[in-house]
């Protein structure tokens, strides 16, 4: 099952983009793009991942244990930052939207198609 | 395009997307089977040179402290961007009174919730600042323990009254907090440029692995940090939450 973790990436990755095109209110599709990002998180997470290997805190396992891939992690980390700076701004966004336009759909957004 | 077309077109895009992803995943290592370099690099040398048990902070904020320098004003932006989409606009006002804020309690907060909340807030922030502090020793550090930070102040919004909340986190010392914060890690980073030489090279003892004060800068990088994110979060929630409750569109509008 080593293939695991990456068919499960890829699946968020499409139900994500699914969520967002089929989304009829601007709310669901931010938080359908926040489903995408998160296969990005299985993806560097199984790359980093050595079989056997600890959580890469040697506070308290000895300095030679085999452990993953810190590097990765941190950019998860990053990942998420800027996932809930890419969120917040999005639902700034739509509460300006729905002030203007007085829905959420995205198909009553007249100032984008004209 | 109607939503048919467009969940047709999806489909057919979708499919062929599905398919490179797939293919491109698939050439990746099998899973476990660890063919970099660079984690077993630092895992081989963090303890040694850093000082640092947490290695995750130790990369955050040191090995790759310039690049934590941009995802830290990435945040500060971000918010900026925030306050900015959601400023009063021309024809906008405050609620006549406040008074509606004021009486505003969280829809459905039950007796239950409020004593919940109120138990929870001396936790979160205990919990926080404990993240925050020992983030070179055990997972953790400034950008968790600072989220954890603004889950505080939020409880207290839950626990009762959005005014009250405003009492125990006005948006001046919000603000202040993310601004302090940000302006605190880059100083994190000067420091190292004139007392070490490099920018964030480590200018402060290194100490002895596992002790509260070790790991040289990154325990003041962290707490900067914190502050920051803590900061941010509450300026963003503030002002999502001014939207529902103080400030209305229009005259005479919804």
């Amino acid at each position: 099952m080593s293939f695991l973790p990456f068919a499960i990436a890829a699946w968020l990755f499409l139900v994500g983009l699914y969520g967002i095109v089929s989304a009829d209110n601007l709310i669901r599709a931010i938080l359908s793009l926040t489903v995408v990002q998160s296969a990005t998180y299985l993806v560097l997470l199984g790359v980093g991942y050595s079989q056997g290997g600890q959580a890469p805190i040697f506070a308290d396992i000895p300095q030679t244990s085999k452990a993953v891939d810190p590097v990765v992690q941190v950019l998860v980390l990053t990942d998420i930052v800027i996932e809930a700076t890419v969120t917040a701004l999005l639902l700034a966004l739509a509460v300006q939207a729905h002030k203007r336009f007085g829905s959420l759909n995205p198909e009553d957004l007249r100032a984008l198609q004209d | 395009m109607s939503r048919r077309a467009r969940l047709v077109m999806f489909g057919l895009a979708g499919a062929g997307f599905g398919v490179v992803l797939v293919l491109g995943l698939a050439g990746l290592p099998a899973f476990g089977d660890y063919k970099g370099v660079y984690g077993n690099v630092i895992n081989g040398i963090g303890v040694t040179e850093r000082r640092a048990t947490d290695l995750v902070t130790a990369l955050n904020f040191d090995f790759r402290a310039f690049d934590t320098l941009g995802e830290e004003f990435i945040l500060f932006t971000s918010v900026l961007g925030v306050v900015l989409i959601l400023r009063q606009m021309r024809g906008e006002q405050d609620r006549p009174s406040q008074r509606e804020a004021e009486e505003h309690s969280f829809a459905g907060a039950s007796a239950a919730l409020r004593a919940l909340s109120l138990v929870l807030i001396p936790m979160l922030l205990a919990l926080g600042v404990y993240v925050v502090v020992h983030g070179a020793l055990t997972p953790g550090g400034g950008f968790q323990g600072g989220v954890i930070l603004a889950a505080g102040p939020l409880a207290v919004f839950l626990a009762g009254r959005y005014l009250r909340m405003k009492t125990v986190a006005p948006t001046i010392v919000e603000e202040l907090g993310d601004a302090i914060g940000a302006a605190g890690y880059a100083l994190v980073g000067l420091g190292g440029l004139v007392f070490a030489g490099v920018f964030f090279k480590n200018f402060l003892p290194l100490g002895i692995p596992g002790h509260l004060l070790s790991a040289g800068q990154l325990p003041l990088a962290s707490i900067a940090v914190g502050l920051e994110v803590s900061g941010a979060f509450l300026v963003a929630f503030s002002e999502f939450l001014d939207q529902a409750l103080v400030v209305r569109s229009g005259p005479g509008g919804s």
